[in-house]
């Protein structure tokens, strides 16, 4: 009896030690993915995330300074310490050459900070008691409160000053939002607008994506792999290519409107390209394969018999379509949506190409920030802002619809 | 069967999309270990390179090798055949030419990583001072950068701001108005033309990438005196009086961002006046025989250097080399080449012809020749490093709407 028990015990031990060998076995072979992964994909963005927090810039630099401002209120005049600190940490940062990060990062909270900041250091190893008195000698701007609330703010090590300027704020000494003016609002509007965009491509992809997956999905092999290889020879062909051949193909004198003048005149050419109009063209475009594969192989998977089934119950054609055909093929159709959405979203190169003034969306002021005006914390912000919103929309979607109803094929 | 035609395909988009990743990182690997290995062998001391320099000091930096980056097309190529091949000659340096598109991200990307691959740079000016400021460039001394012919200091030869603290001024070159005289009975001649769409119908080509020329333009347009721009665009009234110019032609601009778009716009007919780059409109006027003009009232200057990145290893072949790029016999051979001004007063007087076309006086097309800067002004690129992300955000925000 004993025996049999001990036997028992091994057998199970013995099944939970092979199964947790067969995980591990599984888990090593997925290890170099997830390190790929890790490396490229999540140590990147989280190091973006964290500039749009922090930035230790002013803090590191100016360490006296910002030790003087945390004790300020940020209200009335700043303290006196501050003054004699901040002349004390600016001569140490001209005579390191670290004076211009200073007012690079300056600059972008307040216009002129740049000059500012380096014009007096150049002049601050000569300052002398009372300090107040030799600031407001080389500029009377420093006896402006707002430039000190600026440097309070920013000499924090943590800052939600990027987040402030990415949703079109702006704060007062005192730490106050408030809104920018509004000649200089603009993000929230590309927000709206790029949201605006992907949901009228995904619109568009699924109203010309549908009924040509449809169509291919009823042929016979033959045809059918014909027309996918003519559905993904674009969907190979580089993206580059793709954007500037609608640039060719839309211009003013371009083949299509070539075409139009034939019939209505010269008058008669449309704009179709640098505006919006050519964003939403050559999105639809590039995007469509995305929607037309996973709703093709959901529709390869749904059995004809099912149709006939409904119809010769009585239904008509369009109710077995619509209550039985259409049900079933739903998930690969919002697989498809939710990739050409989310796709949509973080979409720069082709409407940098073909959107001109009015096509732009977020991801092209992220890119400027980037590449263009360095400041690396606001591009952050905005991209912190659009993957938080990605994740509410996949979140939703995944309440409403169910992930484990979406299908790829 | 149909199912798995679909899992095939499927898969083979995923092999493809993924090899193509693989492909592109491999090329992006081996290119590095190419010019890697480039550098290595110039490196290595060559017997036969000292044997066929010909120039008195030849071989002094013989085996060394620079690497000199600019904005490509034409304007390389001026460098080339003025600066690199003599310098190459004269001292048995190789220099490898890399392009670029400007803006200081690369350089300052290189400096932090402490990896620098760039010797010498071609900048704007604005870009070069603000990288100065952040310490990604090497401090140029002015003392050693030769004299003049006839002995006048490099100081005082310089074009005003020519020389600035990691900065050595190549040549000033110009945002002019160009125009199709193919398209209008009346010529326009004045900048405000380029304003008036009734009189000059059709449609205007504008820089869209940051407020700058833009706004200067606006407001020369609109009768601001030259010396008074940054003074009006100091005040919140001047930048709303520039921008309810541009308001006026707001609906009918197309806008460009690369340099080489604007003569190609104007060649499309989809705009009959842009503003452009003064050597992008030469190069179509003289190369291609465009009917193109350019009106210089109210042009807008601004000047490209050359700068040293922090950290080179190479600091003492990189100083030689722009010391002798901007003596005045070079900044004067590169005008036969592209019509951008040389930014010593002495070598004006010494400009030619265009190379390859005697008849082409290059003279009377330099945007700092007496008769085209009547009514220039130089753009101000310490006022526009202070108001820069103020300004391009008001700018994004007025073209997106």
């Amino acid at each position: 009896m004993g025996t049999a028990i001990a036997t028992q015990e091994s057998l199970a031990e013995q099944f939970k030690r092979s199964g947790k060998r067969a995980r591990r076995g599984t888990f090593l072979l997925v290890l170099p993915l997830l390190a790929f992964l890790t490396l490229t994909f999540l140590l990147p963005i989280g190091n973006m995330l964290s500039r749009s927090i922090g930035d230790p810039t002013v803090a590191e630099v100016l360490p006296r300074t910002a030790a003087a401002l945390r004790a300020w209120n940020g209200k009335g005049r700043p303290p006196f310490s501050a003054y004699s600190a901040l002349a004390d940490d600016l001569v140490r940062a001209e005579r390191e050459g670290r004076i211009g990060k200073v007012a690079t990062r300056m600059n972008f909270e307040r216009a002129g900070m740049r000059s500012l900041i380096m014009k007096t250091a150049r002049v601050a190893s000569t300052f002398e008691p009372p300090y107040a008195q030799a600031f407001n000698a080389v500029d009377l701007q420093w006896s402006d409160p707002e430039v000190w609330g600026t440097l309070r703010h920013a000499s924090a090590t943590n800052t939600m000053g990027y987040y402030v300027s990415a949703l079109d704020q702006t704060r007062t000494a005192d730490g106050k939002w408030v809104p920018k003016p509004e000649e200089d609002q603009v993000y929230i509007m590309l927000f709206e607008r790029t949201l605006w965009v992907a949901g009228l491509v995904t619109l568009l992809c699924f109203v010309l994506g549908y009924p040509l997956a449809y169509y291919i999905a009823r042929q016979d092999d033959r045809t059918r792999n014909l027309l996918l290889i003519l559905v993904l020879l674009p969907f190979w062909t580089s993206l580059l290519v793709r954007t500037t051949a609608w640039i060719a193909l839309l211009q003013t004198n371009g083949i299509v409107n070539d075409g139009i003048a034939l019939f209505g005149g010269d008058g008669a050419r449309l704009e179709l390209v640098h505006n919006m109009t050519g964003t939403l063209i050559a999105m639809t475009h590039i995007l469509l394969p995305f929607m037309i594969l996973p709703t093709y192989s959901v529709m390869l998977s749904v059995p004809p018999a099912l149709t006939r089934a409904a119809i010769s119950l009585g239904a008509t054609p369009w109710t077995a379509f619509w209550r039985v055909y259409f049900p079933m093929t739903l998930p690969g159709a919002a697989a498809g949506g939710l990739l050409v959405f989310i796709l949509a979203l973080g979409y720069y190169i082709t409407p940098a190409l073909v959107g001109g003034r009015t096509g732009q969306l977020i991801s092209n002021m992220i890119q400027f920030h980037m590449q263009t005006s360095l400041n690396w914390g606001l591009a952050a912000a905005l991209g912190g802002i659009l993957l938080a919103g990605v994740v509410v929309l996949y979140v939703i979607y995944a309440r409403v619809i169910g992930l484990n109803r979406l299908r790829l094929g | 069967m149909g199912r798995t035609t679909g899992i095939i395909i499927a898969a083979a988009a995923a092999i493809v999309i993924l090899a193509g990743v693989l492909l592109f990182m491999l090329k992006g690997g081996s290119e590095s270990e190419v010019s890697e290995l480039d550098k290595e062998m110039t490196d290595m001391p060559l017997p036969s390179a000292d044997g066929s320099a010909p120039a008195a000091g030849a071989g002094k930096l013989a085996g060394k090798s620079l690497v000199v980056v600019s904005w490509g097309g034409a304007y390389t190529t001026s460098q080339i055949e003025a600066y690199h091949k003599p310098f190459e000659a004269q001292t048995g340096a190789k220099i490898n030419s890399v392009d670029y598109n400007g803006g200081i991200a690369e350089i300052k990307a290189q400096v932090e990583a402490k990896n620098v691959t760039w010797d010498v740079v071609d900048m704007e000016l604005a870009d070069a001072q603000r990288a100065c400021d952040e310490g990604l460039l090497e401090k140029i001394d002015a003392g050693t950068l030769p004299a003049a012919p006839d002995g006048t200091p490099a100081l005082q030869d310089f074009i005003p701001n020519g020389i600035t603290q990691c900065a050595v001024t190549t040549i000033v070159f110009s945002h002019i108005v160009a125009y199709d005289s193919s398209k209008f009975q009346t010529q326009p001649t004045k900048l405000a033309d380029f304003f008036d769409v009734k009189n000059f119908p059709g449609k205007r080509g504008l820089r869209k990438t940051s407020p700058k020329i833009n706004l200067e333009l606006a407001l020369r347009a609109d009768g601001v005196a030259g010396d008074q721009v940054y003074q009006t665009l100091s005040t919140k009234e001047g930048v709303a009086r520039a921008f309810k110019k541009l308001d006026t032609i707001k609906n009918d601009v197309i806008w460009w961002e690369p340099g080489s778009q604007p003569p190609q716009l104007l060649a499309d007919g989809q705009v009959t006046m842009t503003t452009a780059y003064n050597g992008r409109i030469f190069d179509a006027q003289v190369k291609e025989g465009k009917p193109f003009a350019i009106i210089w009232d109210g042009q807008l200057q601004e000047l490209d250097v050359l700068s040293i990145v922090k950290g080179t290893k190479n600091l003492d072949a990189a100083t030689q080399f722009v010391a002798f790029a901007t003596d005045t016999q070079r900044l004067a051979d590169q005008a036969q080449w592209i019509a951008y001004g040389p930014a010593r007063k002495s070598s004006l007087p010494l400009v030619s012809t265009y190379h390859g076309k005697p008849d082409v006086d290059m003279k009377v097309h330099m945007p700092n020749a007496p008769e085209n800067s009547a009514n220039a002004i130089q753009i101000d690129f310490l006022w526009w490093a202070d108001h820069q992300e103020e300004l391009n955000q008001r700018w994004a925000a007025w073209l997106a709407k």
